[in-house]
Formats: C-alpha cells, sequence, structure tokens
C-alpha cells in the first residue's frame, strides 16, 4: 500500500510539552515531548507500566498533567475537563473493556452518539414530533458505522454474549460514532487471535483512510506497530526514549534494552 | 390499489413469442410499475427497488457499460454474494449481448483462472474489495480482465491500479446517455433476441473441470413456464436470494422466474444475518439444498435439548405425534378427528412458533433441490406443516426437471417430470432429459457437447430409474456405477448419501470398487458430534481431536450398523475410519456445490484406503503444511480403523 499520502510535513494536530504527572512518589510521566501530525497513524508502546495510558489519561483530561502543556489544533486543553474535551473531537477506547452489558450492540453505539444529541424533559414527552428526527438521523450515522465495521449478524445482541473481539469491534465502533478527528486507541488488539488481530489492523487502516481520522494507538504487538503505524513513540518509565518512523525506533539501542531486556530485536 | 395491481392467475406466464427478459421486465413495468422486485436490507432497513426502479437500473448499467466498449460476444466475470447491482449488471451485460459470468465467491485463484480462460473475460463486476482484490491478483497472472467495475467504494480510495471504475459512474454514464439520446431506451429493450445469452454458468464439475455453457432467454423462459404448469411455483412468490449467483437456481428463480412471474427477490444484509431476516420477510418460496435445511433442523435440535424439561417434553410429544401422521399419511391413512385436533394443539405450542423462527410461516412452496436428502429430514418439515417437497434440475436443463404435486409427495423420489420435460432412462440406467429447457452445448468444447447431446437427449451422467406412476428415482452419477470384486453393483453416492442421513456424519466416501467389502471414509459433524460429546462430559480439544474419540467411533459405528441391515448382503460397509478434517472445497476435495470429487479423495487418501484393506487397525496420515513464516512443516495423525459386524 502506498503511504505516501503527504509530501509537505504535515501540521502537528496534538503537541504535548514537558508532560509531568506524578500519584504521590511515583513519577508516571517524566516530561514527555511529543507531536502526533495531522493524519497519521501513530503509535505508542512500551512496556508495561512505562505510562503509556497514563498520556492518555492526560490527553483527555482525566489525570490532567501537574506541569507542562498539551496542545491540541492550536488550542491549549491542558487543564479541560473530559467531557469537555470529547466534544473536541478527541475520543478514546479502553484498554479493559468498557462496554454497557447488557444493552445490545446498537445502544451501545448509539451511546457514542450523545455529544450530538440534546435530550430533554419536553422532547422526550413529545418524542414523535420533536425528538425522532434527531433519532433518526444519529441512528443512520451508526448504521453507518454498523455496516463500516461489519457488525450486523450482532446489532440486536447484547455486548456481554459477544467474543472479546467483537466486543472490542463495538467499542471501537462507539468511538467512531462521537465523529472522532484524533481517535485514540488503548491496545485495541490485546487478547485476540491472529485473525481477529488482522481485521482490526484492516478497520484501523481503513478508518484511517476512508474517514481522515488521525489515529494514536498503544499497542504491544510490534508487528502490527511497524506494519501500520506512520510513526511511533516509546516510553520507558514515564519518559519517551525514541520517537519517529517505525523502521528506525525499533532499531534504536535504548528501545532494544528497554523492550526486550537488553538481548537485540532480530528485524521485524 | 387499482385493480391491476395483482394480474389473474396465468396472466404473466402467458410470454408472448419472442420474449426476452428484458422484454417481460419492460411489460412488469407497465403491469404494475410501482410494485416491489427487489428488497435489499441495508444499514438495518429494508430498500426498494420497484419494477420500474428495476428495468431503470439494468438499462443505465447497460448504456454506461457499452460507453466503456462493451462489444457483442464480450464477456463480463461477476465476484460478490446477491446483490440489487449484481443483478442488475448481469441482466445490463445481458442486454449488451454479452456473457455475465458469475463465480462462486469463495472461489479459489486457481477456480477463477479456470472461467476466466474459458469465457476470456475483459469486463469484471465485484462487490467490494476483497473481490477486487482477487481480480487484481487475477490480471496479474494472466493480463485480464482489464475493466473491473466495483460496487462497494470502500477502501478503494487508494487504488492506483488501471481499469478500476465505480459502479455509480457507470450507471452515471448510462444515465446521461439514456437522457440525451432518444429511443436507446427502446432500442435496448429490443436488442436481446430470444436465443441470446442471460448466462455464463458451469456445470458442477465432480468429474473433471467443470463445463461452461451459455443459458440463453428461451431456456429460461421454458423452464420458468415448465415450472409455473407445474405448480413449482405461482406468480408473484415471495424469495429469499442468497445461494450463490454462479449456481444455476439464482439465475433460473431470482432473476428468469423472478421477471417472468413477477416475484419479489429479498436480499439478506449479509449471509450471517440470513435466518434473521428470513425470519422479518418469511418467503412463499424456499428452495434450498438438503445442507441447509439439515442446518436448520440440527440448530432446532440442539437449541430444544438445551431447553427446559417442560418445553422438550412438548416438542418430543407434539413433533413425534405429527411426524407419525405424516408416515401415515404416505401410506394413504386418513386422519382421525382426534389426531387432527392433537395437531391443531401442536401447531398452536410447539411446530407454530418453531415455523416462525425458521421463516416458513407462508412458504408454499419448501423445496429441497441438488442432492438427496434424509427421511428424519424431509418429515421434520412435512410434519411441521411446510409443504415440502424433492426436485431435480441441472444447470444444463436451465435448473428445473422434476418436482413433486400437492398431496403426491415421497421420500424416495424428486417427483415427476416437469409439463414440458421429458425423460428417459437408458440400458445402462443413465437418465436423459429432453425439452425446450435443455442447453445448446457446452461453450467452444464440440467434444463434450457431442457427449452429451444426442437427438436433443440430455445425457445428465445421473443414474436412476422412473416408478411406474412416473415418479423419478435417482440413485447417483451413472458414471460411478462400480461393482465390487464379487460382482456387486452399486452407487458410491447413494450409499454415502444414506450415510450422511446420520446427523453425526457430515461427509463420507464409500470405497470398494474391485474390492472382496465395502470401506468407507467418514467426516463426523462436528457440531452434532461436539454437541453430542459436551452432553456427556466427553472433552475435547478439536475436530480431529474429537474423530478419534472410541466413544465418536462407537456411535459412528452404531450408526453404520443400523444402515448395513437395510443393504444387500454383498454391499455392506465392513471397515470405516473417521477422518482427522472435513472434506473441504478449498483442498479440492468437494465441489463448490459439496458434491464429493472422488478421484482427488482417492489420491489424497491413497494410504488410508490401502490400510482399510489391508487389515491394518490404525493408519498414520501425515499433513504437508505451511506455516505464516513460510516454514513448512509435517503433522503426523494416527487414525484408527474399525471394524463393523
Amino acid at each position: 500500500m502506498d503511504k505516501s499520502s503527504s509530501g509537505t510535513e504535515a501540521k502537528p494536530i496534538l503537541v504535548c510539552q514537558e508532560v509531568r504527572r506524578w500519584f504521590g512518589g511515583v513519577l508516571a510521566l517524566n516530561d514527555v515531548t511529543l507531536e502526533v501530525r495531522h493524519g497519521e497513524i501513530f503509535g505508542l508502546v512500551g512496556p508495561n507500566g512505562s505510562g503509556k495510558t497514563t498520556l492518555v489519561n492526560a490527553i483527555i483530561g482525566f489525570y490532567p498533567p501537574q506541569q507542562g502543556r498539551i496542545i491540541y489544533d492550536n488550542q491549549d486543553i491542558t487543564k479541560v475537563r473530559p467531557h469537555k474535551v470529547s466534544p473536541l473531537g478527541i475520543v478514546r477506547t479502553f484498554q479493559n473493556l468498557a462496554l454497557f452489558r447488557g444493552m445490545s450492540v446498537l445502544d451501545n453505539i448509539l451511546m457514542g452518539r450523545h455529544v450530538f444529541m440534546r435530550p430533554g424533559a419536553l422532547r422526550t414527552a413529545l418524542y414523535w414530533w420533536l425528538s425522532i428526527k434527531e433519532e433518526t438521523a444519529n441512528r443512520r450515522v451508526v448504521e453507518e458505522i454498523i455496516d463500516f465495521l461489519q457488525l450486523e449478524s450482532v446489532r440486536h445482541d447484547p455486548v456481554d454474549v459477544l467474543p472479546i473481539g467483537l466486543q472490542k469491534r463495538v467499542e471501537l465502533a462507539r468511538a467512531l460514532a462521537a465523529e472522532p478527528r484524533l481517535l485514540i486507541l488503548d491496545e485495541p488488539m490485546a487478547g485476540m487471535n491472529v485473525e481477529e488481530k488482522e481485521y482490526m489492523a484492516r478497520f484501523v487502516l481503513d478508518i484511517h483512510y476512508e474517514r481522515g481520522v488521525t489515529v494514536i494507538m498503544i499497542e504491544h504487538h510490534l508487528d502490527v506497530v511497524t506494519g501500520i503505524c506512520d510513526r511511533m513513540a516509546v516510553l520507558n518509565y514515564g519518559a519517551k526514549i525514541a520517537e519517529g518512523p517505525p523502521r528506525e525506533v525499533v532499531q534504536d539501542p535504548a528501545v532494544v534494552a528497554a523492550y526486550t531486556g537488553g538481548r537485540r530485536v532480530h528485524a521485524v | 390499489m387499482p385493480s391491476n395491481d395483482r394480474p389473474g392467475r396465468g396472466v404473466l406466464a402467458d410470454f408472448p413469442q419472442g420474449s426476452t427478459l428484458l422484454t417481460l421486465l419492460e411489460r412488469n413495468t407497465q403491469l404494475f410499475p410501482d410494485r416491489v422486485a427487489m428488497r435489499e436490507k441495508d444499514f438495518g432497513i429494508w430498500h426498494e427497488y420497484t419494477w420500474r426502479d428495476y428495468l431503470h437500473e439494468v438499462l443505465a448499467f447497460a448504456a454506461g457499460l457499452e460507453a466503456l466498449g462493451f462489444k457483442p460476444g464480450d464477456a463480463m466475470l461477476v465476484l460478490g454474494d446477491n446483490r440489487p447491482q449484481i443483478y442488475f449488471g448481469m441482466l445490463g451485460c445481458a442486454t449488451l449481448l454479452g456473457y455475465p459470468a458469475p463465480v462462486f465467491p469463495d472461489s479459489t485463484p486457481k477456480e477463477i483462472v479456470h472461467v476466466y480462460k474459458d469465457c476470456h473475460a475483459n469486463y469484471a463486476l465485484a462487490e467490494d474489495q476483497e473481490q477486487v482484490d482477487k481480480l487484481l491478483d487475477l490480471r496479474d497472472q494472466v493480463g485480464g480482465p482489464q475493466k473491473i467495475i466495483y460496487k462497494d467504494p470502500r477502501g478503494m480510495s487508494t487504488y492506483q491500479e488501471p481499469g478500476l471504475i465505480y459502479y455509480q459512474e457507470v450507471r452515471a454514464a448510462g444515465e446521461k446517455r439514456l437522457q440525451e439520446e432518444a429511443g436507446l431506451e427502446q432500442a435496448l429493450i429490443g436488442r436481446p433476441g430470444p436465443d441470446d445469452g442471460v448466462a455464463f454458468l458451469h456445470s458442477s464439475g465432480t468429474t473433471g473441470d467443470p463445463k461452461g455453457m451459455v443459458v440463453k432467454h428461451r431456456h429460461l423462459l421454458a423452464a420458468v413456464r415448465s415450472g409455473f404448469l407445474a405448480n413449482f411455483f405461482q406468480e408473484g412468490e415471495v424469495l429469499m436470494a442468497y445461494l450463490p449467483v454462479a449456481w444455476m437456481g439464482d439465475t433460473a428463480y431470482t432473476i428468469a422466474a423472478g421477471i417472468g412471474l413477477g416475484f419479489t427477490a429479498n436480499i439478506p444484509e449479509r449471509q450471517e444475518t440470513l435466518l434473521h431476516n428470513l425470519r422479518e420477510i418469511p418467503p412463499t418460496f424456499f428452495l434450498s439444498p438438503p445442507r441447509m435445511w439439515e442446518n436448520m433442523l440440527t440448530s432446532v435440535q440442539v437449541r430444544m435439548e438445551e431447553s427446559t424439561l417442560l418445553k422438550r417434553r412438548l416438542y418430543n410429544y407434539f413433533l413425534q405425534q405429527a411426524m407419525d401422521l405424516e408416515r401415515a399419511k404416505n401410506k394413504g391413512h386418513v386422519p382421525t378427528f382426534w389426531e387432527r385436533f392433537l395437531r391443531y394443539l401442536g401447531e398452536l405450542m410447539v411446530l407454530g412458533p418453531i415455523k416462525d423462527h425458521l421463516g416458513l410461516t407462508r412458504a408454499r412452496h419448501a423445496v429441497s433441490g441438488g442432492e438427496a436428502i434424509g427421511e428424519d429430514t424431509f418429515l421434520f418439515f412435512r410434519a411441521l406443516g411446510a409443504n415440502f417437497k424433492q426436485g431435480y434440475g441441472l444447470t444444463e436443463t436451465a435448473g428445473v426437471g422434476t418436482t413433486m404435486e400437492d398431496g403426491d409427495v415421497r421420500f424416495h423420489t424428486v417427483g415427476k417430470p416437469l409439463p414440458g420435460v421429458e425423460f428417459k432412462i437408458t440400458e445402462e440406467g443413465e437418465i436423459l432429459v429432453k425439452g425446450e429447457n435443455v442447453f445448446d452445448g457446452y461453450y467452444n468444447n464440440p467434444e463434450a457437447t457431442a457427449k452429451a447431446l444426442e437427438d436433443g437427449w440430455f445425457h445428465t451422467g445421473d443414474a436412476g430409474y422412473l416408478e411406474e406412476d412416473g415418479h423419478l428415482v435417482i440413485q447417483g452419477r451413472a458414471a460411478e456405477v462400480v461393482y465390487t470384486s464379487a460382482g456387486e453393483r452399486y452407487v458410491p453416492n447413494f450409499i454415502e448419501n444414506q450415510l450422511k442421513f446420520n446427523p453425526f456424519i457430515k461427509d463420507a466416501a464409500v470405497l470398494g470398487a474391485g474390492k472382496s467389502f465395502l470401506g468407507a471414509m467418514v467426516c463426523i459433524d462436528l457440531e452434532a458430534a461436539g454437541h453430542w460429546s459436551e452432553v456427556r462430559g466427553i472433552t475435547y480439544t478439536s475436530y480431529a481431536d474429537l474423530s478419534q474419540k472410541p466413544e465418536i467411533y462407537d456411535l459412528i459405528k452404531e450408526g453404520i450398523q443400523k444402515l448395513n441391515k437395510v443393504l444387500p448382503e454383498g454391499l455392506r460397509i465392513k471397515r470405516f475410519v473417521n477422518l482427522h478434517k472435513e472434506f473441504d472445497p478449498d483442498d479440492g476435495e468437494l465441489t463448490r456445490t459439496r458434491k464429493l470429487r472422488r478421484k482427488v479423495i482417492e489420491d489424497r487418501y491413497g494410504p488410508v484406503i490401502e490400510a482399510i484393506y489391508d487389515g491394518r487397525d490404525s493408519v498414520v496420515i501425515e499433513a504437508l503444511i505451511t506455516y505464516e513464516s513460510g516454514e513448512t512443516g509435517v503433522i503426523r495423525r494416527n487414525l484408527s480403523i474399525q471394524e463393523v459386524e
């Protein structure tokens, strides 16, 4: 596949400047500075506990950084609360699934549309006059996503009876329903078999190409990261130790040492 | 609704002289322009195409395709699941006197190359990116097709290859031509004659490669007319279009009978949502191969076993009652008042709800065709109250041949010849067919044509006989009639089908040509056998592991013993083996319509067959496998061989 999407340097959509976050005596993020550009798939890797998820939580405002700045689309969002961040177009999925169990796939995905809905007692009471149009429009968007992620056959199934691979896909669908410009995927392929992984990689690429979404992906599978990411960064003990195109980064001696405990990685 | 909305019975089926599918399509747009011709579920909603839309879409595609340079006699590969655009595209291609050549969507590259070389298709219509990828691979290998039209633009934006065209662009170009060129519409409708082709299809190919042939308007219309006269289907049926487009039945029923008799074709959202969609729009005409019916039966049985005691008891009682009654009725018994009352109660409590679940509530014609069906399955659907029948037809006979009349249904035959279709049995026992629906010959293959067609009689290659009252009985492939060393004549396929009626056996290959006794290689049914084991607390890890469990061997042995009791002395199965894998079309062991390719199987399982006949009680089989990394390895497996008394 041809990936030379932009000849000129693309503008950054997200910039983290010396982001520092600690919990008591634990320094979870140590002056992390990185830049995610418009329209790229950005891989974020690192050993367990290296601060990947904390960084995501810092970006979306769940654990705002105590020092440093986060700039999204030329706007400082360092102290913005999570519920104000998602209308800006930053949406994340969770490493451990956070779906509404017992609710159907469809309802779960519709939930992702809540940022676009204007509920109210009057509107609900006069549903047939005031709200049905809005609901139809939202349902249409959701159906397009169901089609996109091939979830038709489970549309009405409760999510907790689905295998984990499908649940992950539902969560991705819900994130897409919020029409993100920056999509943060927290280990979208954890616990999947090879086939499910390939499916997911395909979907991430499709989202990227068809919907023009910038993607940050936390991922442990290095083959996936080198396969589909444009650029990547590696964290270790809360500090960034490398950033750049995957092929260069995985050869970096510091990364090799951090990631494999000192032994050499053979070419991925 | 105006009164001409539903024309009287028989009006549609009277095709005027010189009709083609196009002229009949135009007739439909005049008789009932706003009636629904096709529905497709997309984005969770059924989208409708009226007859007016149908004709317009076909002509717009045809005009657009012509603007691309399509010439009469050109062929167009068609890859994808059933979609309205696939049907519009096929008919549009036929309008330009071209040959749409559908390919089974799960075909291997080798099979696609075969079809491509047969018809030299310079064009292709693909459903989505997946099919486009296959066609691009094909192009790398053999240089064609040059122009690929794709229906679904998803994932296609990054493709730089030349000759890729979006379906809607072709359609829009055609639309523009239709508006600008006066009289083009009529000219297009009038272009094909009854003697022009509708589709380029392939025989199923149990022996050797599938053979290509052109199915023409007149063949199909003759078949539709025969089917109508025999009450195989009526006007205005509702059907579910889900069987592969490359299968004759889809061209014959969804397209030809659909247009000829004004059917409504419903297209499921995806193959996986089929059962759901069947419930939403239950078809009135429901044709499936036995495998589909058997799957439905198995799913009901498995779910009933997991149900509560009360429900299970009710199910067993009323189903048994209805099946016994059906069996007695077949022997001429007239149900008593009490029996009818019980049947009615059963309908209310058990049978009706099951029918609803399976989408059979409206099925006036539920037909099993393609292969023999098991008696239990047959009786089950009859007992449910579906008008369940069998039929027989081949690609070469435009998908029709025989069917059963209401009230004259029996399980071991495929029914009587349709009006206008003649049957004859040769001295060797081969079935011959003659009629307007019979094809004109294989494409560019005079040798095979000469063998298959004599004075208009088509040699089906199937062995069988006609009963005194005209019912046809199929025994299997005539070429497969073989003799044991003791001179006993038998058709392996016939015995295999009997074996397959056992729900635990998915496929089987019966051996014994020139041998002193019969042997069998069995592929167990993972779903049924797996469930059986689970209930009994027998643990297994994989198909191969399960197949070698002693309990499963006993289970299969029991089934074979039962069958042996009804087989003649010299034709009993003495030794059998459970294979470690299912027969698979991807491995070339089955055709795409899931018929056995005996030669491939005999080659591949040579060591197993040898072991069955030299008296060993186990055999080691080796399989070469290729890992994702490109390394190859060998998997060894010990298969046990057992005797049957």
